[in-house]
């Protein structure tokens, strides 16, 4: 078999290729909005989402027309109609193949992707593990509310192993997948976490999901009000967790020793930091109990997935009581699109000087063993 | 020439190349073709190989063969019986005796008729040891042993390859005797070798010493005393080639791209017998064309209609097992209202069936196959050149009315070759792909005042009905489109009872309306007396055509009309079927066509079903087009040689023949 070395493009931000508004201009939320009336539940994480992403998309400096959203089936693959850009609300677990389409035929949209636990990783789980291995230029927003919400309330492939839904009166029997360990071990190269009420993350993880050249994967935690209130009330610091946030989100920035808990006023770091475990992976440990300098540093560009797949686990399988929330992986790799228009872009033009497309096709139908008859 | 040697005229000739998967009687047959083809005979050939790439060596399913029917004149099959059999090997033999008339000519390769190769085979003594005895096995044929082998490895022995490999030269003994027997021009294939074993010497000399070996072995022997010539045939005058049908089809879309203008985006699975229209368009980027390998068939389509959204021509190409995992899919474009061309080179089914045998049977899958009333018009292309022509009808369609289109060819017509009138790039037909780029849609204040103006991306054309193609980039016509119900013009989402009947009903007509473009049919019925009308889509056009030429030279009237369309029909097919007093529709499935004829038209349209994995036999169906005459004229029909009786196996049309 034979490999070929392949000409690189040059690598540039995600959206470079993308017209941008004329300067001096700026952007509204409210030009983003559609005229359609929003159907989600009253107190649905998705609306945090879609406010989050109004007044983020103005902020992008990206012509309107420029941008495609394209989703799946669920609650939260609605998104598309809310926004005034150009948009796809598509069929069931299929959105990154579509957008895939998309990114590849043009290299001046902006592509987003919408889906939920259910359509990305159960029915579509094929087309997200290959668009992540691909590298399409796009972003993947994945809200997970560990349920089926528009089905009304089925487990999900996030949801805990016990749950008891519809489907699952006594207890749901399928181990869940950790979004973000399956999205490193498909090499993604930007994958992050965020939070549906945590405005500020949200919009920080989503600029620079962005601004990331290749698939940009995101999970949203959302909660589902209806059918899995209070998922993710740890991590939010609500509920009975009110004022504990800090002891369930497990920060996470690049270049800053990790740790969590109550805050050191002078160091700044938390009570307990995350180091490298013996039998490989890592662990939580009391930070009174090491030496700053074994605390292992956030390290989001490192070429080797493996340590951004450790932190990855320390997420909790069943009730979330304890999750790593930022950018834990993000490096450059050529894109599938830019490598697949480069190819088509130098054929094109070594090409033309054989003449028009007319002439080169009568050429190509003329060729091989040809004979007239008068 | 040597003296001896006599020289006999024949107007056609069937060869069939059989022997093992390895023995490479693809490319014999492919060669003998190309020669075949520059002689200027006319041509159809049949290439028959198994599924797997390397079925057991020396057994009956291991038997690849190539049968091609050249001729004097115009003819439309690859021929029901070979009047030559050349085999490599015993199974090869006995595979294929079955398949030959009487008096026919077999060329074995005596050299592997070997004890194992013979057990292998199923036979319990060596049917080459009897020949002249009582219990000859091949008594009535014309047998002439030949050790293949042993010669071409005496005839290679200058280049110092491993036995193994000169005996792989074999083919190409075999491949110079014939084309000496029948006055084939050999510089194609000296040509066709030197290119393609440029790199290797050895095995360049060795072939081409095989391949003079087998022509002078012809030429110097006793062994062959018979050269026979076929003259070229009058064809229409232009420029031709010999081509396969996934080949023409490639060729097809590469034109609709360029006479559209449009970039073309292939996303597509691997699948038997539509992989080589994927490997073909991979070759073609040079003319804007982007392929997707996908992960799977979803995704295939998925990527087209995402790069349709985005304003490419989409193509998707797979076979019956991948149009199932398309369904979905394709409903979403129906309900999208976007352009995409879906290819099906239909092969043997259910299931995994037959993946390198031909079939028909995925019309209704092609017409019904998904959920809620999805219409999706289907173009049928009938012989190997013309799916370059209905591959540029199914864009056509596709992008002027914003539909997906399917394309159905079949395993038969993908792989079987013949030869093809180059068009005239200016000739195709120039595809508009007219997109959107204002806003269509007046908005109106409460005083009925025009305010402005908006994009609407379901407000259509009055007459196609098709709606406008705004592509993302056009600032003003920002618009969602999807899977659920539109409200009609605007496009929003819409739960209204009347509007879904509404907008049921509009696509429906919209697809209907192709039928306004549409030329009218063209019935062959030359006696204008004729009772019975022969009706088919798709590959059988070639036997449905010689079945009736053999009908006719018998002395019989019927009439033939064949389908490219077969959603919509063609305007004026119910009045042509009501022409005729009975109307026969031969197919290879259990009835698909015959079941729409009588659903849509109310007609008695009787099915001639036949489900081998291969074509359909002229001779058969000329059979029973023949009964079919007798039963509605009254009368005793006999068709003599030109049915199933011996010796013709003939398909010259009789007006051509009486010349
Ligand atoms: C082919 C197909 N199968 C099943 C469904 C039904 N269905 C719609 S959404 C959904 C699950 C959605 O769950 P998720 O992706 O988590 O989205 P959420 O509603 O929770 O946002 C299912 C099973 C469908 N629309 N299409
Ligand atoms: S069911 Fe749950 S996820 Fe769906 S809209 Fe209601 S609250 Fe949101
Ligand atoms: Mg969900």
């Amino acid at each position: 078999m034979t490999t070929i070395d392949l000409t690189t493009p040059a690598m540039r931000s995600g959206t470079e290729l993308v017209p941008a508004i004329d300067e001096g201009t700026t952007q509204t939320a409210k030009e983003f909005t559609s005229d359609q009336e929003v159907r989600w539940c009253p107190g649905c994480g998705d609306y945090a989402v879609l406010k989050a992403v109004q007044s983020f998309l103005p902020d992008l400096g990206l012509r309107r027309e420029n941008i495609v959203f394209v989703s799946g089936i669920g609650c939260s693959s609605r998104f598309p109609y809310y926004l005034d850009t150009y948009g796809m609300h598509s069929i069931h677990g299929r959105a990154p193949s579509i957008a895939t389409g998309i990114a590849t035929a043009r290299e001046d949209l902006s592509v987003w992707v919408v889906t939920g636990d259910g359509d990305a990783l159960s029915i579509g789980g094929n087309h997200l593990i290959h668009a992540l291995r691909r590298n399409v230029n796009m972003t993947i927003l994945l809200f997970n509310n560990r349920i089926y919400g528009l089905t009304k309330g089925q487990y999900s492939p996030t949801s805990e192993v016990g749950k008891v839904t519809k489907t699952s009166p006594l207890g749901s029997l399928d181990h869940p997948f950790n979004p973000v360990s399956l999205a490193l071990g498909a090499e993604a190269s930007f994958v992050a976490r965020t939070v549906d009420s945590d405005r500020k993350h949200l919009t920080e993880v989503l600029a620079a999901a962005a601004a990331h050249r290749g698939t940009s994967f995101v999970e949203i935690y959302q909660n589902c009000p209806i059918f899995n209130d209070n998922a993710f009330d740890a991590i939010k610091g609500m509920g009975e967790h009110k004022g504990n946030k800090e002891h369930a989100v497990i920060p996470l920035v690049h270049g800053q020793p990790i740790t969590f808990g109550p805050r050191d006023e002078e160091t700044g770091l938390g009570d307990k930091a995350i180091v490298r475990a013996t039998g490989g992976g890592v662990e939580v440990i009391a930070t009174a109990d090491v030496d700053i300098e074994q605390v292992l540093v956030h390290d989001a560009h490192h070429p080797d997935a493996s340590t951004a797949f450790a932190i990855s686990r320390l997420t909790d399988l069943g009730y979330l009581s304890r999750s790593p929330i930022g950018i834990f992986r993000q490096v450059e790799r050529p894109t599938y699109d830019d490598l697949a228009r480069n190819q088509v872009d130098h054929a094109v033009e070594a090409a033309s000087t054989n003449g028009t497309p007319t002439e080169r096709l009568t050429a190509l139908i003329n060729a091989g063993d040809t004979w007239t008859i008068d | 020439m040597s003296q001896t040697k006599q020289v006999k005229q024949l107007d056609r000739v069937i060869i069939r190349f059989a022997g093992d998967s390895g023995d490479g009687m693809q490319l014999t047959g492919d060669r003998f073709t190309q020669e075949s083809a520059v002689f200027g005979n006319d041509l159809v050939t049949l290439p028959n190989f198994p599924a797997e790439i390397r079925a057991p060596q020396g057994t009956i399913p291991g038997v690849s063969s190539f049968q091609i029917h050249f001729a004097d004149h115009d003819i439309l099959t690859a021929g029901d019986r070979p009047d030559v059999l050349v085999a490599m090997n015993p199974a090869a033999l006995k595979a294929n005796l079955g398949d030959l008339p009487k008096g026919a000519t077999i060329i074995v390769d005596t050299h592997d008729f070997s004890k194992r190769n013979l057990e292998k085979a199923g036979y319990s003594s060596n049917p080459l040891d009897k020949l002249g005895e009582v219990d000859d096995l091949l008594a009535g044929f014309q047998v002439q042993p030949v050790d293949l082998t042993g010669i071409t490895v005496a005839a290679v022995t200058e280049f110092g390859l491993s036995r193994k490999d000169a005996a792989r030269a074999k083919n190409m003994f075999a491949l110079g005797l014939l084309s000496w027997m029948y006055g084939r021009p050999t510089e194609p294939t000296v040509e066709f070798l030197s290119k393609k074993f440029a790199k290797v010497p050895d095995i360049l000399g060795a072939n081409l010493a095989a391949f003079k070996a087998g022509w002078n072995y012809g030429e110097t022997t006793e062994t062959f005393v018979v050269q026979y010539e076929i003259k070229p045939a009058k064809m229409a005058s232009g420029t031709y080639r010999n081509i396969t049908g996934n080949l023409a089809l490639s060729y097809g879309l590469v034109a609709a791209g360029v006479r559209s203008g449009l970039p073309v985006f292939l996303g597509s699975y691997p699948i038997t017998p539509a992989t080589d229209i994927l490997h073909e368009l991979s070759k073609h980027k040079g003319f804007g064309v982007t392929t997707l390998q996908a992960e799977d068939e979803i995704a295939g389509i998925g990527a087209a209609i995402g790069a349709a959204f985005a304003g490419s021509l989409g193509i998707t190409t797979t076979s019956g097992p991948g149009i199932a995992l398309k369904s979905e899919s394709i409903g979403l474009a129906v309900m999208t209202e976007l352009p995409l061309v879906i290819v099906n080179v239909q092969r043997g089914g259910p299931s995994t069936g037959l993946p390198t045998k031909t079939e028909q049977a995925d019309l209704l899958q092609a017409m019904y196959g998904r959920n809620g009333e999805a219409p999706v018009p289907i173009v049928a292309p009938q012989s190997p050149g013309d799916c370059f022509a209905a591959a540029v009808e199914a864009a056509r369609i596709a992008i002027t009315y914003r539909t997906p289109v399917m394309l159905l060819s079949d395993g038969y017509l993908a792989n079987g070759s013949e030869p093809w009138a180059i068009p005239d790039v200016e000739d195709l037909p120039l595809i508009d792909p007219n997109f959107a780029t204002e806003p269509n849609h007046e908005l109106v204040g409460p005083d009925g005042e025009v305010t402005g103006k908006d994009y609407w991306p379901y407000l259509r054309d009055a007459d196609t009905f098709a709606r406008p193609w705004a592509v993302p980039g056009t600032a003003g016509l920002e618009h969602r489109i999807g899977g659920l119900e539109k409200g009609e013009g605007h496009g929003n989402i819409s739960y209204e009872p009347a509007n879904h009947d509404k907008m049921v009903r509009t696509r429906a007509e919209k697809i209907q309306r192709i039928a306004d473009s549409l030329p009218p049919l063209q019935v062959d019925d030359p006696s204008e007396a004729a009772k019975v009308l022969v009706i088919g889509w798709g590959s059988t056009y070639g036997p449905i055509g010689a079945a009736c030429r053999r009908v006719r030279r018998a002395g019989y009237d019927v009439a033939q009309v064949h389908l490219r369309h077969l959603n919509p029909f063609p305007k004026d097919l119910g009045d042509i079927l009501r022409r005729y007093d009975k109307v026969l529709v031969p197919e290879m499935n259990l009835g698909q066509l015959s079941k729409m004829l009588r659903a849509e038209y109310l007609v008695d349209a009787q099915g001639y079903n036949h489900v081998y994995g291969l074509p359909l036999k002229a001779a058969e169906l000329a059979e029973a087009i023949g009964v079919l005459v007798g039963e509605t004229e009254g009368r005793e029909v006999n068709l003599g040689e030109h049915g199933l009786n011996l010796p013709a196996d003939h398909e010259q049309n009789p007006v051509e023949a009486s010349k």
